[in-house]
């Protein structure tokens, strides 16, 4: 069975690109060959800057015949119906064959495709796989008509087996296939011929090509490594900037050069951020942990041992660093008059077009910062003001220059202006969460900070309806939601996210409505602070009040309880997700936020653990069948009678053991449940409930409910309400699934 | 490998020897068009000619100038004018990227001994309404070069497709001839009687245009002038087709571009002296764009346009 072997030779391909584009290049011509029938051993694709390359091994030489059976008009039928069997089969009227049916005799045609040799096969693949290829962005050269991510320059097809390869023909853009590539650029141009790929592999080393990018990575790693190892110094690992340089060369070769003295005293951050964004260069520590050296990777082997390079290189560094030397010492300038000035530029700078400047975002996060600093443990002075000084840096000449920086800067700015250290780390904390594999912040000036600032976006989005929506998601709102849950649950904050919600929103919406009256929406404000919703707040203030509210009042009090509504839900969704990632079932988390208090996330976490490890347990699953049992015989009885039975069983009416015993499980259960459910332990009160399983089990096994005589049939009914107000004290049971 | 070229000694011979280079690759080589631009891109002989279907190839130098940059002629890399060489050619050439090397080593960069690198970057001019795909060029880490396949101008594609290379001559004159700070460059031979030296040339006209780019150039003179080119454009190309005085078909769009290239530049103007807020910004881009795409269209309507 023949191998196939394939390179797309072009002028460089990005190197964010080729990762994928070799997974699509093989998935393109592997699903096209298998759907003409072409099955196949095993497949590879490896990428270069400037090639991708499939292997395929054990392909078949050709596809197999396919036979198709179609059924015709009857015979009698008109000649037309027979005529347009034909034409649609492409078959004479003696192809065919008459077969008695049910319905009569009727034209059965046998359709034969013959199979194709893989040449053909490959051929109108590899053509359609070209004409299609997912690049992220594709352009045309020349005067052709092809897309493609750079100029194609060469297409090697063949296919070869023992006796030997042949190439498979085609021609795309006036290229036509061979079995031919070329080598390094520079180090080896010339074309040669290849007969099959580990020919084509080793033939490409010696022509100064390693084809896989994983072989380019570790020899890049190795080497930095090795040669760093011999000087004393230690590479910073970068996994991304490791996979970024291995897509940038064909033929690796690693320099180490030292930085210039005169640069030393810049952040560590700054060298490395600096180093990597405009020149792909790793950073080397010395034993002391400062960053005093740098690798760089070429991509050719030069006859002065790469010392022309290095020194152009360095020459290239010294004056980026010297850039960032420049905006280092202005900004320390700023930071030492006490950031005043960056205070004022974040006035004239947007934040969004419809939610005012980065400045009154900042007043916003510092005034909110102060309402949530009580709730987790930070004083509100300090909170509010660590968030103005948190976020200075935004106006910075470093920031300005490389973003990610952002709040790493600013701690080192806040100490230089003199803030105490718990400050200055307030910039450089509150950004976090970042990823998953990152923690949230635990100091509580931090924690208020973040909160602050993720629930300013959240509820700045919301008041505009700029909401995330299927994979759309510009301004990161689902990570700021994470942001906030983490944030709670990892410090297990007792917080009513409603109260925040709804002064982040009536703080953007007043500025989106008008008219108002001075100073109403700070009444509210502090109303809501005081009150905890948005509801009660506005109708207190409509009592103090003599006159009619502003407009602008009426207009927030038609919108903000939506949006919050809107925005809780939305939390919630991440926290289904948040806890799907832990295991546990999406219809206990929504059994749990069926629950008052919702928006208390800890409160929402401890109830979803205790009935998640309830369910775990034999006596919680029977007890939720013994629960909806009871629920749904209730539910029937309350509908059909148009009453609800809440008026409480009496005991005097029991008439069996088990109906007696079940008063008395009840009783027990009570008792237990309230220290519990006061203690807010969720696993004692549930253990409570599950003392009722034998006793609700062996009332339906030896009761019926509803029987004739009327008191006793209300006394059982109100006997099960009883137990659908004490199992619904955790979760909403009625949401479980099975 | 070709034996090793030798190496210039000024920032002349380097654009003499990209001219000879470029000249002998079959490029017309043309003059630096006479008004302000930002770039080398808006001689009409880049812009107006990638548009249609004619073949063409030129290359020139084009002064630039970039009022924001001006450093009053202290910084050793950055300049208000500045030079860029310029190369154009309709459809673009397979072995475009070969010839650009030899232009490299045309002005004694031996390909050997350096570490060249097409690095991804994209090119996008949203007051020309153009963008294109290709690389900035890296020679041991530094930018050399913008190279692009030209997608579309003015809001039109680019069929075929231009290539265009971008030099910016005094930093890629500064490495080859290992200066470090542009004003001591040698301008013209060092061993002539009269040597010129970069700053001999530039230093005193920097800093007068920083002076008057940053703090006195009358805004409301150069908003007013931006209005007037604006109306300009819309003016010269309403005219109808059909000369009435010779009767010919004469559609006005080089006349009618050069108002756009002033508004342009009178835009960057405004922007160095920060009257430009950031919401603003995008809306005087989109104005230029209009008049940019209006041009386009005009050209379209050629001789040269329609081919």
């Amino acid at each position: 069975m023949p191998d196939l072997l394939v390179e797309l030779l072009s002028e460089e391909i990005p190197a964010r690109m080729q990762t994928k584009a070799a997974a699509d290049l093989k998935r393109l011509v592997t699903d096209g060959l298998v759907e003409a029938g072409l099955t196949y051993a095993a497949a590879g694709a490896e990428v270069t800057p400037r090639r991708l390359c499939l292997s395929i091994e054990g392909l078949l030489a050709e596809s197999p015949m396919r036979r198709e059976e179609r059924k015709g008009p009857r015979v009698d039928a008109p000649d037309k119906a027979l005529d347009g069997f034909l034409r649609s089969t492409g078959l004479a009227k003696e192809d065919l064959e008459a077969r008695e049916t049910p319905k009569g005799a009727v034209w059965f045609a046998t359709l034969e495709t013959p199979g194709r040799p893989a040449a053909e096969i490959v051929a109108e693949v590899l053509e359609a796989t070209l004409r299609t290829f997912p690049w992220p962005k594709s352009m045309r050269w020349g005067s052709g008509t092809l897309r493609w991510v750079r100029p194609l320059e060469s297409v090697l097809c063949l296919l070869s087996d023992e006796a030997g390869g042949a190439v498979v023909p085609l021609e795309i853009e006036g290229i036509a296939s061979g079995d031919t590539t070329v080598g390094h650029r520079f180090m080896a141009p010339a074309r040669f011929a290849v007969t099959g790929f580990e020919d084509y592999e080793a033939k490409l080393k010696r022509a100064h090509v390693m084809l896989r990018a994983a072989e380019r990575a570790a020899a890049i790693w190795g080497d930095v490594s090795t040669q760093a190892f011999a000087r004393g110094l230690t590479p910073v690992e970068d996994p991304g900037l490791l996979e970024e340089v291995a897509g940038l060369v064909e033929w690796p070769v690693v320099l180490l050069g030292e930085i210039d003295a005169a640069f030393l005293g810049l952040p560590p951050e700054v060298l490395r951020t600096s180093m990597k964004e405009h020149q792909k260069f790793f950073a080397l520590k010395a034993k002391d942990g400062r960053i005093t050296h740098f690798a760089t990777v070429a991509n050719i082997e030069a006859p002065d041992d790469g010392a022309t390079i290095l020194s152009g290189n360095r020459k290239v560094l010294a004056a980026r660093l010297a850039d960032a030397k420049f905006f280092w010492e202005n900004d320390l300038r700023v930071a030492k008059d006490g950031m005043g000035a960056w205070q004022a530029t974040l006035d004239t700078v947007t934040f969004h077009g419809r939610l005012g400047s980065q400045g009154d975002r900042v007043r916003r996060i510092a005034a909110l910062a102060r309402q949530i600093a009580p709730a987790v443990g930070a004083d509100p002075q300090w909170a509010e003001a660590a968030a103005r000084i948190a976020k200075a840096d935004l106006a910075s000449e470093m920031v300005y220059e490389f973003p990610e920086l952002q709040g790493v800067m600013g701690a080192y700015y806040a100490e230089a202006a003199g803030h105490p250290a718990e400050v200055a780390a307030v910039a450089r904390e509150h950004y976090h969460p970042l990823g998953p594999s990152d923690r949230a912040p635990r100091a509580a000036l931090s924690v208020a900070v973040a909160l602050a600032d993720k629930i300013d976006t959240l509820t700045g989005f919301w008041a505009i309806d700029e909401r995330p929506t299927g994979s759309k998601d510009p301004f990161a709102l689902r990570r700021a939601a994470l942001g906030v849950i983490r944030l709670v649950l990892e410090n297990a904050l007792r917080l009513d996210l409603d109260r925040y919600i709804d002064i982040g929103l009536v703080r953007h919406k007043a500025r989106l409505v008008d008219p108002l009256e001075a100073g109403e929406v700070e009444e509210l404000i502090d109303e809501i602070a005081d009150h905890g919703v948005f509801g009660g707040a506005f109708r207190t203030i409509l009592q103090k009040r003599d006159s009619a509210v502003s407009k602008g009042m009426e207009t927030l009090a038609d919108e903000v309880p939506d949006k919050s509504d809107a925005l809780l839900a939305f939390l919630h969704d991440r926290l289904k997700v948040h806890f799907r990632e832990e295991g546990i079932r999406h219809d206990v988390i929504d059994a749990v936020l069926a629950m008052p208090g919702s928006d208390d996330l800890v409160l929402v976490e401890n109830r979803a653990r205790a009935l998640d490890a309830f369910l775990g347990s034999e006596d919680g699953v029977n007890l939720v069948q013994g629960f909806k049992r009871a629920n749904n015989i209730l539910t029937q009885a309350e509908a059909a009678d148009g009453v609800e039975y809440s008026y409480g069983a009496d005991p005097k009416f029991a008439e069996t053991g088990e109906e007696k015993a079940l008063f008395a499980a009840l009783d027990a259960a009570r008792a237990a449940l309230g220290p519990a459910m006061e203690a807010e332990d969720f696993a004692a009160a549930m253990a409570a409930m599950a003392a009722l399983r034998a006793p609700i089990d062996a009332f339906f096994e030896a009761v019926q409910v509803n029987v004739d005589n009327g008191p006793l049939r209300r006394n059982r009914l109100n006997l099960l309400h009883d137990i659908r107000t004490i199992c619904g004290q955790v979760a909403d049971l009625t949401r479980l699934e099975g | 490998m070709a034996s090793a070229v030798s190496k210039p000694t000024s920032f002349q011979e380097i654009l003499l020897r990209l001219q000879t280079y470029w000249a002998s690759r079959g490029c017309a080589i043309m003059q630096p068009y006479d008004m302000e631009v930002g770039a080398g891109t808006f001689h009409p002989a880049t812009t107006l000619r990638s548009l249609g279907p004619k073949p063409w190839a030129a290359a020139y130098v084009q002064p630039s100038r970039r009022p924001t940059d001006g450093r009053y002629g202290d910084n050793p890399n950055r300049l208000q004018h500045y030079y860029q060489f310029q190369v154009v050619i309709k459809p673009s050439p397979p072995d475009f990227q070969a010839l650009y090397l030899g232009s490299l080593e045309a002005i004694g960069i031996e390909m050997g001994l350096h570490d060249i690198r097409f690095v991804e970057d994209d090119w996008e001019s949203p007051t020309l309404g153009a963008w294109g795909l290709g690389w900035e060029v890296w020679c041991d880490g530094m930018e050399v070069s913008q190279f692009t396949y030209f997608q579309q101008v003015g809001g039109h594609d680019c069929r075929p497709v231009t290539g265009e290379l971008t030099y910016g001559l005094e930093r890629l004159a500064m490495y080859v001839l290992g200066v470090d700070h542009v004003m001591e460059m040698p301008f013209n031979d060092p061993q002539s009687g009269i040597a010129l030296s970069y700053g001999d040339v530039f230093r005193q006209t920097e800093e007068e245009y920083s002076r008057w780019n940053f703090d006195i150039a009358d805004t409301e003179v150069v908003l007013r002038h931006f209005e007037d080119a604006e109306r300009a454009v819309e003016t010269i190309l309403s005219h109808p087709q059909t000369d009435p005085k010779t009767g010919r078909h004469i559609v006005m769009a080089h006349p009618a571009y050069d108002q756009c290239i002033k508004a342009s530049h009178l835009f960057n103007l405004l922007d160095a002296r920060g009257v430009i807020s950031p919401t603003e910004r995008q809306a005087y881009i989109g104005r230029v764009r209009t008049l940019a795409k209006a041009c386009a269209d005009a050209y379209l309507e050629t001789e040269a346009g329609r081919g």
